[in-house]
């Protein structure tokens, strides 16, 4: 076993009181003073989240679009320079590698993909370089500081010139922040406007300090990995490992818009024409609770007795006060509005399919 | 830095991290300071139904808490006098008050010998590190 490493913020989460857990190889903080309070903070005003396990790719040289369109699903050819796109990497005969995000930078591209897969990603891409390209892991040289909430840009405002009106939802620029040159994008895991920004691990505290401070008429906290998995979970956001994994098709779980066949060859490419063609068999559906029950990662998903599946994402919603999660069922039982028994300590809970997002107010451009 | 674990010097404990405080031969029990800081918010109870028999170190009931689940052991057996039904609409009385407004069942003791093999709060002390 290797230790769990260190974000450059960890002293400054003890000191603000976090309870740390180990994800992803790091020693991250899960929450402060409650998952609850630290969600609705989110909601209605803003939070700070330490996100610097995630893993930062770039890749270099002059085959480089080229070998990210043969990698990913989406279409990186129609990316403008600063332009941010959610896209995921599949397996040649099945399955999903990872999800992330690619940004198009003027000289060459960022990949930020879940920590939990940086490993297996960096080795997977690196197994199929071709051509002029150069990749190079800088996962260890950028710390990741997510700013999240409606009044996430009031905050920003304090700190940088940037004129963030002209930076748009999953756009991203270069400028100085408190002081600091860096990349940030309006991106989020949450729902809720907001920004992510990628800084030098060396002005970590300092970078903090500054945002806090700039927060606090806002009444800004930082918020842990719970918030963040019971905010993205109220989108409908993918989890890597839970709702989409090396078993599962972007088909299915719903982000079929971030898969583009028509752009020519990428790896995965064959087992998505197939079942586009063929139709889905099952999907990821979204639930509610009809009555106080809380679903959970591996529940049973049943109807009249019989099963159809397995909850892959399962939370209490602070905003919906009531069980939300996700599971894949059988394509006939995934209308909306069909109900469905969550097998809860053997028990059968009712449950009815919705629509998504679950949390229809959020505030993202 | 993380709030200190508060353990009561009046109760006894469980390795489960329930505690028991005895009136006469009713016994009133609930989960421990340390228990609810590491479920965190609680945002459902399940209860037993008043009169029925628990048994010692037998899981009754359930604690819903946002991202974990955790069953609720008796630690003695007897019979469910009455259950905290405040917990029904206010369920985070358990991370506000884990000894007081937080209370779980009240047991009529049926073995008073069980209470000897619960831990004493230096004990419990060791268990958790406090």
């Amino acid at each position: 076993m290797t230790q769990p490493k260190k974000t450059a913020f960890y002293d400054l989460h003890v000191k603000n009181g976090a309870k740390i857990v180990e994800f992803a190889g790091y020693l991250m903080p899960i929450q402060y003073q409650g998952i609850i309070e630290e969600h609705r903070r989110v909601r209605s005003t803003v939070g700070l989240f330490d996100i610097t396990h995630m893993g930062e790719f770039e890749v270099w040289g002059k085959d480089a679009e080229k070998f990210i369109q043969r990698m990913t699903t989406n279409d990186v050819s129609q990316l403008a320079t600063y332009q941010v796109q959610y896209s995921c990497m599949c397996y040649e005969e099945e399955g999903i590698v990872d999800d992330l995000l690619v940004y198009r930078l003027p000289d060459h591209f960022l990949l930020v993909v879940n920590g939990a897969c940086l490993d297996k990603d960096f080795k997977w891409l690196s197994d199929h370089l071709s051509g002029d390209v150069e990749l190079k892991n800088v996962s260890d040289e950028t710390a990741l500081l997510a700013l999240q909430g409606p009044k996430a840009e009031l905050v920003m405002k304090k700190l940088t010139d940037v004129n963030l009106s002209d930076l748009k939802f999953y756009w991203a620029t270069k400028g100085k922040v408190g002081g600091i040159e860096m990349l940030f994008s309006r991106t989020g895991y949450t729902g809720e406007d907001g920004f992510e920004l990628y800084f030098s691990p060396a002005v970590a505290e300092k970078m903090w300090n500054a945002l806090m401070e700039a927060g606090k008429e806002f009444n800004i906290e930082p918020i842990g990995l719970g918030a963040r998995d019971s905010l993205r979970l109220e989108m409908k956001y993918m989890l890597y490992g839970n709702d989409i994994d090396q078993t599962t098709n972007p088909l299915e779980a719903g982000i079929g818009w971030i898969v583009k066949p028509d752009k020519g060859d990428f790896i995965g490419r064959g087992p998505i024409l197939k079942l586009k063609n063929e139709g889905l068999k099952r999907k990821l559906v979204a639930f509610e609770q009809l009555d106080k029950a809380f679903p959970r990662h591996n529940y049973e998903i049943q109807k009249n007795g019989k099963k159809l599946g397995e909850v892959t994402s399962g939370t209490f919603s602070p905003s919906l006060d009531k069980g939300i999660g996700l599971g894949y069922v059988p394509v006939e039982y995934s209308q909306i509005g069909t109900e469905l028994d969550i097998m809860i300590r053997n028990k059968p809970n009712r449950a009815v399919v919705v629509k998504t997002p679950f949390y229809q107010h959020a505030t993202h451009k | 830095m993380e709030a200190k674990v508060v353990i009561k010097d009046d109760l006894k404990y469980t390795k489960e991290h329930e505690w028991l405080k005895l009136t006469g031969d009713v016994a009133t029990m609930g989960i421990t300071d340390y228990a609810q800081k590491e479920l965190g918010d609680v945002v459902f109870v399940e209860l037993p139904e008043v009169g029925r028999e628990v048994e010692q170190m037998k899981s009754f009931g359930t604690i819903e808490a946002v991202k974990a689940v955790s069953d609720i052991f008796s630690p003695v057996s007897g019979k469910v006098m009455e259950i905290n039904a405040k917990l029904s609409s206010q369920s985070n009385l358990i991370n506000s008050d884990p000894y007081g407004e937080g209370w779980i069942i009240k047991i009529k003791i049926k073995n008073p010998k069980e209470i000897d093999t619960l831990l004493a709060p230096a004990e419990y002390r060791k268990l958790v590190g406090g």
